[in-house]
């Protein structure tokens, strides 16, 4: 319901609503003048739709009629094959549920619903039967399938990639970073809980300060807004790597860009479809539109950029004529008699130290001159605020300088042990070029909130700041952020081995057991052969006699076969006494016990119950294990 | 026949075509050799719509619908065998069908049994185009009436009798069939607007219809004849240790009839038929009693429900004899 247009939700509750108060009154006959109406809203909401989507064929459009569809035949139909069909919308409709949603909420409820269509299926084979027993049934029905379930999941063969073109919109995903930045735009994203992207270090954890997940690169500037500049990109990276070496596996959630949000700066990857971007990012070649694993390294102690072009940095060094012209001022002054670029980066930093900026997730609204109102006037501002602000005063001054987004920092899942990344980490720093140093990061947001880098941004805001639930401190957000971790752990996994479950996990799989994965006749062999096995026990299942009777008769009937056994069969119209006697004439050495056996069966079997019935019945069975006819 | 029909055809053709097809001797039980399977029409439509489902699995990369077309799959073969083991074990112990006349439903029996510990839900039992449907609980037997349409006088045999099962999810149907060797009577429709008891054809002289109400006139006793009814023997005379007789009264005496086959010129076979039970008919409600000619021969003048019948049964078979 949550991803239909909200009308078509309305109606198909309304529809919903009309069929319960028709079953409720006992009513449910559809008669011409029905049909005529569920014509007609058939057609009114397909034109809604229509006019809602702007086309036709489509996923959402289909999605949402197929939902109006399942309603109004609900209300139409009456007749057991009226309802066979809409039992089959409605698992189209459950398929299209994952479209948006593969969540193991969603996989539950998901079964919950094949429950209760399978249920209904066996209510209308069998009306004689109660809902419960009818829910037993198809319970017992899935119990039986879940074998074929997994056997099926794992070995049928998977295709990688769509079968043809998927039309634009089959995808939807979280954007989280932008391709430009204004004041606020991060804040926004700090309010998201969502996860951006998880990693798993195989070794040692890179340490706070070096956590750097590098998002878009803005170099343009308009004197408010950052915006993003075409770059070009190749398959290996534009650095040599140096320093210390890091490496993990991320998992990027999709986002519809291309952006893989690794962590500065990536080394050469065997992972293919990735390339390196001018301006350090690491793209994919195709946008992330499903949750994305790579097995990526970094080097954060790598020198980048020592050969730009010269055009790349004056482009770095760009101001809007006229704009800030109170930072100019400043900076000029800074600028002064100072030796070298790094001299007045210091002396930036120092400024903007002595400034006693404050670091608040609500900072006031700025007017025309954002930079100078920040600096000069509110000191209140959140990292966009300070990385806008440093760098239009290094570009103020002459050093190529650009505003880098993304995410920062990330915190350690207790379960699992995956660095988790979240929307709230989101962040913007800085990096400014110097002569045979290349792009150097700088983050001014550490001055004012040194925190912020360290421990994360909880710690970061003052008191007063009012924190998204998640981040308050207590007992009550202690106990619901561990939930959540073990949440998300379990989510994790289930999105790793169930849902990112594609070609190259199962060949993996596949030789884990010894067999070879890639080839495609090997996998059949096997399926077949599971499938086989399976559906012989089912069967073995199926003629399996549960032994008819209760002890006592299986006792006698032991006797009986043992009699046999012996060449005397007892004849079907001869009741115990009568056999006995007739044994006792034929095999007179064992008379005495014979007659003992059939007369205490015949007694406990045909008289009535005595307090000592349980002791006698285990004598009797005392007596014919021991038995044997001489 | 459409293609579910076709399909379920196939089974029945290879038996024929293995030289299996004799009459099943009863009682007979349902074995796994003895069950047939196939998918039902819902069954079709269901396995297309997991295809397109699968093929909608695959393109959009959807993991869970996988996993959701994959738990049908597996439920709809274990449906297959559950179905399959609705009916195994099941005996057919008895088929019993009255005669009737034509024209009225035949009501077919099957004495159906359930020896295990299982409930059986949902059995359907098809005799040609008649369907009942009946659930046996674990271990108990049931009387599964099926009502056999009649059009025609003579003997009708009774169809193969098809027992199945779509239980439980109606996807997959299994049977299993069943041909009797057995036959309905059915007796000719009484002609409506008969005309009435013919009079002046009683074949003894004496004969005079004087009363009907005549059981009180008592006129003498003769000795018992088995045809005669049990409620004019003289229990009297027979208790003091005389010989069985029966007693005659004055009403019955004259009024043997003879309805004879060969008296009613210009009609066909079919309706001389209906004529004469309409007759036979008469005559027994009216306590008389009547002799019947017909081609095959004379019975005896006789009356009550063992005369009425043998008359029947000779009139549903009768013939003419043309030269």
């Amino acid at each position: 319901m949550a991803y239909l247009p909200p009308w078509v939700s309305a109606c198909c509750i309304a529809l919903l609503g009309w069929q319960a108060l028709r079953c409720w009154r006992g009513d449910i006959v559809s008669g011409r003048l029905l049909r005529l109406l569920v014509l007609l809203l058939a057609a009114a909401i397909a034109g809604g739709i229509r006019l809602q989507f702007g086309y036709f064929l489509g996923k959402d459009p289909g999605i949402a009629l197929l939902a109006a569809l399942l309603c109004l035949k609900l209300l139409e139909g009456s007749s057991s094959r009226d309802l066979r069909a809409a039992m089959l919308l409605a698992l189209f409709l459950q398929l299209s549920l994952f479209f948006n949603d593969q969540t193991l909420p969603v996989a539950a409820l998901a079964l919950g619903g094949a429950l209760c269509t399978l249920a209904t299926l066996v209510a209308l084979e069998d009306p004689a039967a109660r809902p419960l027993s009818a829910l037993r049934s198809s319970g017992l029905l899935m119990l039986q399938a879940l074998p074929f379930l997994v056997v099926l999941f794992m070995l049928f063969p998977r295709l990688p990639g769509p079968l043809w073109g998927l039309p634009a919109n089959a995808q939807s995903g979280v954007t989280g970073l932008s391709d430009f930045m204004a004041p606020g735009s991060i804040s926004q994203l700090i309010e998201s809980d969502e996860i951006a992207l998880r990693a798993e270090f195989a070794g040692e954890l890179p340490p706070p300060s070096q956590r750097y997940w590098r998002g878009p690169v803005l170099s343009e500037f308009d004197g408010r807004v950052w915006s993003v500049r075409e770059t070009l990109a190749s398959r290996s990276p534009p650095y040599a790597v140096r320093g210390s070496r890091y490496d993990y596996v991320s998992t990027v959630e999709p986002h519809n860009q291309r952006l893989l949000l690794a962590l500065d700066f990536p080394g050469t990857t065997a992972q293919s479809g990735i390339s390196h971007a001018s301006d350090l990012r690491l793209l994919a070649d195709r946008p992330v539109t499903r949750r994305t694993r790579m097995v990526l390294s970094a080097y954060p102690e790598t020198p980048v950029g020592l050969n730009d072009p010269a055009f790349e940095l004056a482009n770095a060094r760009q101001l809007p004529p006229q704009s800030s012209p109170r930072t100019r001022a400043l900076m000029a002054q800074l600028s002064a008699n100072a030796g070298d670029a790094q001299t007045i980066v210091d002396r930036a930093l120092l400024f903007l130290r002595d400034q006693n900026l404050t670091y608040t997730l609500s900072p006031p609204l700025l007017g025309d001159e954002p930079v100078d109102e920040f600096l000069f006037d509110t000191g209140l501002g959140f990292c966009e605020h300070f990385s806008s602000a440093f760098a239009v005063m290094m570009r103020a001054a002459g050093i190529p300088a650009r505003v880098v987004t993304g995410y920062q920092g990330g915190t350690i899942n207790r379960f699992d042990g995956t660095m988790v990344i979240r929307q709230s980490d989101a962040h913007a720093w800085v990096e400014v070029w110097i002569e045979d140093r290349g792009w150097l990061r700088v983050d001014p947001t550490a001055l004012a909130a040194p925190d912020r880098i360290e421990r994360g941004l909880s710690n970061a805001l003052p008191d007063s700041d009012t924190r998204p639930f998640m981040m308050r401190s207590g007992v009550v957000a202690q106990v619901m952020r561990d939930m959540r971790d073990r949440w998300e752990a379990l989510a994790n996994a289930w999105d790793i081995n169930v849902i990112g479950f594609n070609q190259q996990r199962q060949r993996d799989l596949l030789s884990h057991l010894g067999l070879d994965g890639a080839e495609l006749r090997t996998l059949l062999l096997t399926l077949v052969g599971t499938i086989s096995l399976l559906l012989a026990a089912l069967l073995a299942w199926a003629l399996h006699r549960r032994p008819q009777g209760d002890a006592l008769d299986r006792m006698w009937h032991r006797f009986c076969k043992r009699m046999a056994r012996h060449g005397l069969a007892r004849l079907p119209s001869e009741g115990p006494i009568d056999y006995a006697e007739r044994i006792a004439r034929e095999s007179p050495p064992n008379a005495a016990r014979v007659r003992a056996i059939a007369r205490s069966y015949a007694r406990l079997r045909y008289g009535a119950a005595a307090a000592d019935t349980p002791a006698r019945t285990r004598e009797l069975a005392h007596r014919i294990r021991e038995f044997s006819p001489q | 026949m459409n293609l579910v029909e076709r399909l379920e055809a196939i089974p029945d053709r290879a038996a024929a075509w293995l030289g299996r097809r004799g009459p099943t001797k009863l009682p007979m039980q349902l074995t796994q050799g003895r069950i047939y399977i196939l998918p039902s029409g819902a069954g079709m439509a269901f396995g297309m719509a997991l295809i397109v489902l699968l093929i909608g699995a695959i393109n959009y990369g959807l993991s869970l619908g996988y996993g959701l077309v994959f738990l049908l799959v597996g439920a709809a073969l274990s449906a297959t065998v559950q179905s399959f083991r609705n009916l195994l074990g099941l005996n057919i112990t008895r088929l019993r069908i009255d005669p009737v006349f034509a024209g009225e439903p035949a009501t077919l029996q099957i004495l159906l049994e359930n020896p295990t510990s299982l409930r059986r839900p949902a059995l359907r039992l098809r005799c040609g185009t008649a369907e009942s449907l009946a659930t046996l609980e674990a271990v108990s037997s049931a009387d599964i009436d099926i009502p056999l349409p009649t059009t025609q006088r003579g003997w009708m045999p009774v169809p193969a009798i098809r027992i199945g099962t779509r239980w439980p999810l109606g996807l997959v149907r299994a049977w299993s069939l069943l041909r009797p060797d057995l036959n309905c009577l059915v007796y000719p429709a009484p002609e409506a607007g008969a005309p009435p008891l013919p009079q002046g054809n009683s074949r003894e002289t004496a004969g005079r219809l004087t009363r009907f109400s005549g059981d009180d006139d008592f006129a003498g006793l003769r000795p018992h004849r088995l045809t005669d009814s049990p409620r004019h023997v003289a229990w009297k005379a027979a208790a003091s240790g005389g010989p069985l007789l029966t007693k005659e009264f004055a009403a019955q005496q004259g009024t043997s009839l003879l309805l004879d086959w060969h008296s009613l010129h210009g009609l066909g076979d079919d309706a001389r038929a209906a004529r004469l039970t309409a007759w036979v008919l008469a005559a027994e409600g009216l306590g008389m009693r009547y002799a019947l000619r017909t081609p095959e021969g004379l019975l005896d003048a006789a009356s009550g429900p063992q005369h009425l019948r043998t008359c029947l049964a000779r009139l549903a078979l009768a013939r003419s004899r043309h030269a």
